[in-house]
């Protein structure tokens, strides 16, 4: 399987997502830059983290009209896998692809800390290497993770098990419903605050976040094999 | 040329927290009668004029970038300036 | 002509314009003679800033000259951006610490972010990638809405500019203390990696090569900053707010991965930082370095408001800026290449053979000075030295403490001391994690960052118990460079070399010279010993307020090398069964401890003594049984003594401990004596490990149960807490005080 990375001028944990692909994950990975107008012949698109365009204005606003933005969009429409961590999250909210928006941290501070997680629905394709209600360590790093959305948005979410995860105990920003990450209707854009590529390697403390790329490869060797 | 005055805030039905820091620490320092802080962007555009109605224009940019309708509201001031 | 409304060289010599600037008469007559007339106001300006004692030294350099700052594996030692240490493998780390002290002062927020923005130039402007931040910070005590304001924000903006370019804070040290209370310090880290063949440095060499300017524009900010941090802090300093820059993360992660690029491209020459004094400096010590001379037409550099002078643009401190010098005819490509990463390069200048810094501004000369006058050759004063009054006093003061109250209580009230507390509420900020390579992260005795790529890792810290030092500046010195290496080993490294920010009063006063000289000593002595050389650093002085100066506060930054990575080691016990050892004897040591500090509200008589061959063989020994696998955790005994230590050691664990103090149990329990280690090894090795550490005592051992029970010899309790209660006094102490 082979993801592309997109990298946004003050992208900064496009490397991190990488190595966890390459290293951790042992699959093919590419960084693609913002300018670029394909994203032909890859079978995953990852959104690092980072502080894209300074986060100048609102996070991930001005990247959300980037050239490669088009792109990322008809490869969600296509039914590829598209993660958006932390910034990506951000930017995918801007984009239209998932809904809602992001809010400063209730505490008004950048938060970095491990966090524990809810797999609140283990029956996606970002989540089928969990199992249902597992409770999984995952660090964040955000000043604006404090997501936001109307009644009838969560009650939309709910009624369609679109919150993948939840912050387990302790919720470092004040999210709506301790939300962590929410996926589109189709299934196959997922947003999380939390860093899953951080936790992809037992030295940095956490070898939780690498089901989660196990999850995305393994569909797609089902989906793929069924096609073929 | 239009002088543009845009006011971003957040929308009333989300919590302000950086607004309710501000109002902890006027009363703190006494101003009790603050009542409440609404805290916003304020940006200034110069525009050129073309043949597009200002209006139109100026709303397009605040709701395709300048606000997030999803959470902020958003008004504006539209000044015609005489280039010097 | 805007110049016209600058004063005449003439007025400049009658009305001691230059004063105003921070020249002597000495130096202006001196400036009068080196170019053979009266300079006119830009000049005036340049040497103004190239002179100040931020640029040129020149109070403190009969100092920094006791420092060693060679060895076997410096590869670049003071004088570049940052100095640099091979780590083998064709690899080397670049690291330097530099002060940002006044501003962060004034605007704590923008003065802490640019002192983490300049830092980070400091090293890729070397060639290298900046592989993580760390900082020393003080602050008065957290008693008053002014200095809890500093420190939020101050905190604010390290996070703010650490996080927004992705370089992991991972470490640091934070003191509060009423000597800090107008004066507060921030001093700033930066550790990079690079390959041997990628190494630059600052020099224009090559006459008729093309000067080029990159990054940001220039605009009217932070002018005069160099000779502003050369100044005291009075209470009309806040209407110096002009001079405080405003920093651009996101511009200078741009200019990072530009100038990365580019030191892979052969049209490059030299590069180097606009820092303190800007254009100024950056051009002047590159010129003077390679033996050459620079023309600049300053009608060519970006200006971001209009009407700029040719002053004005020289000596301009706007931020994220470099120079570079680029073979003639390649200046294309390297547009080329600044375009695609979205920023400009501008060709400003040429390199000439004249030695000469020669500036045309609107079609006329407007400063024609020799480059080595500038850099090289500002005035060095060997000031005078006298012993402080209170020092001697000091030496006669008993400061043993032969009673408290109640031992458990006095551990909680230490481990509420802001120095000693839970820092979390400060790296929780910090994103110490981007870059995924932080195996330690911030809380134990030093942070450790695995190299990609290899089975190696660097060990970092910053350590700096200023109470020591002002007690006694030599000894404690010793034990600032000590207890960095005390943290290094601790944590499975062998120390490579120090970078140090040395934070003083005014030198004018022969007492703060006297301790600046002495801290030096003993600094140099340990370096010295402990083999780790000075590779660079930062001299900040005249840190006072209306007259009063801080602690003396000589920052040393550590680096050190973990050969595998199963040798890295924290200070968290690990296994209930595990034994306790004690490394080194204790003594009634208690000038300048927290204990005191907590029972008399100030410090007073002498520092605890130090042994620097003591120090030296003990930190081998535990560093070769951590190399043989047979410790478990590791942690130097610092402030607050062994029960702290104990205490520190149980923090993020589930269990407990069970330990025996022999002696007088005041000294046992919170004497600060130095040179002592606390390990844990697990049963099956205790032979193994006692062979290797010569002065180890087992003193108890690790327990299921969450409780730590400290007893006398004799048998009786002295203290018996619950970890949780211990954590939360510990935890809660500073969000405490700060709401």
């Amino acid at each position: 399987m082979k993801f592309a990375v997109i990298v946004f001028p003050g992208s900064n944990c496009d490397a991190d997502m990488y190595h966890a692909i390459k290293d951790s994950l042992g699959e093919d990975v590419e960084y693609v830059p913002h300018t670029a107008s394909s994203l032909e012949g890859f079978d995953g698109v990852l959104l690092p983290g980072g502080f894209s365009y300074g986060d100048y204005l609102r996070s991930g606003a001005i990247a959300r009209f980037s050239n490669v933005m088009p792109e990322v969009i008809r490869a969600a429409e296509a039914g590829k896998p598209v993660l958006g961590v932390c910034n990506g999250f951000q930017i995918l909210l801007e984009a239209g692809l998932l809904p809602g928006a992001m809010r400063r941290n209730d505490s008004l501070k950048f938060i970095c800390k491990p966090t524990i997680l809810k797999v609140e629905n283990a029956n996606t394709q970002f989540t089928n290497a969990y199992t249902e209600g597992e409770t999984i360590q995952i660090p964040v790093a955000h000043g604006e993770g404090n997501y936001y959305c109307d009644e009838r948005t969560l009650s939309e979410l709910k009624d369609n098990n679109r919150i993948v995860f939840t912050y387990d105990g302790e919720n470092p920003n004040g999210s709506v419903s301790d939300i962590a990450g929410i996926i589109n209707e189709q299934g196959n854009v997922l947003g999380m605050m939390p860093h899953p590529e951080r936790a992809a390697d037992s030295l940095l403390g956490s070898k939780d976040g690498l089901k989660l790329f196990q999850s995305i490869v393994k569909s797609w060797r089902e989906s793929n094999a069924v096609n073929a | 040329m239009y002088k543009v005055k845009v006011y971003v805030t957040l929308r009333e039905s989300v919590l302000d927290p950086q607004g309710s820091a501000v109002v902890h620490s006027l009363h703190s320092m006494n101003y009790k009668e603050v009542q409440e802080v609404r805290i916003g962007k304020y940006m200034e555009l110069t525009i050129e004029k073309t043949s597009r109605d200002i209006d139109e224009t100026v709303k397009e940019l605040c709701e395709k970038l300048l606000a997030n309708t999803v959470i902020e509201d958003y008004r504006y001031e539209v000044e015609e300036v005489v280039a010097q | 002509m805007l110049s016209t409304l600058e004063p005449t060289p003439e007025k400049i010599k009658a009305d001691r314009i230059y004063a105003e600037m921070g020249l002597s008469d000495e130096e202006f007559a001196m400036i009068e003679s080196i170019i053979g007339r009266t300079p006119n106001f830009t000049e005036t300006g340049l040497f103004s800033v190239m002179w100040s004692e931020h640029c040129s030294y020149k109070n403190s350099k009969p100092v920094l000259k006791r420092f060693p700052v060679t060895g076997e594996k410096v590869l670049q030692g003071p004088g570049e951006g940052a100095g640099i240490v091979d780590i083998g493998d064709k690899q080397a780390v670049v690291f330097k610490i530099e002060s940002h002290n006044h501003p962060t002062a004034i605007e704590p927020y923008q003065g802490a972010a640019t002192g983490v923005g300049g830092i980070i130039r400091d090293v890729f402007s070397m060639g290298a990638r900046p592989i993580a931040l760390l900082n020393s910070l003080r602050f008065g005590e957290l008693d008053n809405p002014r200095t809890k304001y500093i420190f939020k924000e101050a905190v604010a903006g390290i996070a703010g500019y650490g996080n927004c370019i992705g370089i992991p804070t991972v470490g640091g040290e934070i003191q509060f203390d009423p000597a800090y209370a107008g004066n507060p310090l921030m001093n700033a880290m930066c550790v990079g990696l690079i390959n041997h063949e990628d190494i630059k440095k600052g020099q224009a060499h090559g006459v008729g090569n093309t000067v080029m300017y990159v990054g940001a524009k220039t605009g009217r900010d932070g002018i005069h900053g160099a000779t502003f941090a050369s100044e005291e802090l009075s209470t009309g300093s806040d209407s110096k707010r002009a001079a405080v820059q405003v920093g651009d993360p996101f511009m200078e992660k741009l200019l990072l991965e530009a100038c990365l690029e580019l030191i892979h491209s052969d049209a490059l020459v030299g590069i180097q930082d606009m820092g303190a004094a800007g254009l100024t400096s950056s051009s002047a010590e590159m010129a003077s370095k390679a033996g050459s001379g620079i023309e600049m037409n300053l009608d060519l550099v970006p200006q971001r408001e209009p009407g700029m002078t040719a002053y004005e643009m020289m000596l301009s401190e706007s931020q994220e800026r470099m120079l570079i010098v680029v073979k003639k005819g390649r200046e294309q490509e390297i547009i080329d290449l600044f375009a695609k990463h979205g920023l400009d390069a501008a060709a400003i200048g040429v390199v000439t053979d004249d030695q000469k810094l020669r500036l045309i501004h609107q079609g006329e000369v407007v400063a024609d000075v020799p480059v080595d006058a500038l850099a090289e050759e500002a005035p060095v004063y060997n000031k005078p030295s006298r012993m402080p009054e209170y020092f001697i006093e000091f030496q006669e003061m008993d400061t043993d403490i032969t009673s408290v109250d109640d031992y458990k209580d006095t551990l909680v009230s230490l481990l509420s001391q802001p120095t000693i507390a839970s820092k979390e509420w400060v790296y929780e900020q910090y994103d110490y994690q981007v870059g995924t390579n932080t195996a330690v992260t911030p809380g134990s005795d030093a942070a450790v960052l695995r190299i990609r790529g290899t089975n190696k890792a660097l060990a970092m810290t910053t350590d700096c118990n200023s109470r020591y030092i002002y007690l006694d500046p030599e000894t404690g010195g010793k034990i600032a460079v000590a207890e960095a290496a005390r943290n290094i080993i601790c944590s499975g490294a062998e120390p490579l070399a120090i970078t140090d920010c040395l934070n003083f009063g005014s030198p004018e006063k022969p007492e703060i010279f006297w301790q600046l000289e002495k801290a030096a000593d003993g600094i140099s002595e340990a370096c010295r010993t402990l083999e780790a050389p000075v590779i660079g650093g930062n001299v900040s002085l005249y840190n006072e307020t209306n007259g009063e100066a801080i602690y003396p506060t000589p920052v040393i930054g550590m680096v050190g090398l973990i050969k595998d990575l199963k040798h890295i080691t924290t200070q968290q016990f690990k296994q209930a069964g595990d034994l306790v050892y004690l490394v080194g004897e204790t003594g009634s040591d208690f000038g300048g401890s927290e204990l005191q500090k907590l029972l008399y509200g100030r410090i007073f008589g002498q520092a605890p003594a130090i042994d620097l061959e003591t120090e030296q063989k003990r930190q081998q020994q535990i560093l070769a049984a951590i190399r043989s696998g047979v410790v478990a955790s590791a942690h130097d005994v610092s402030e607050g003594g062994l029960a702290t230590a104990v205490a520190e050691s149980l923090f993020g664990t589930d269990l407990g401990a069970a330990v025996t103090v022999s002696g007088n149990p005041i000294a046992g329990l919170f004497a600060e004596t130095q040179s002592r280690f606390l390990v844990t090894v697990k049963p099956e090795q205790k032979g193994a490990f006692e062979e290797l550490v010569e002065d180890a005592k087992l003193i108890g051992e690790v327990t299921n149960a969450p409780v730590l029970r400290i007893s006398s010899e004799t048998g009786s309790s002295l203290v018996e807490a619950e970890v949780s209660e211990l954590l939360t006094a510990w935890k809660g102490a500073i969000p405490c005080l700060l709401n």
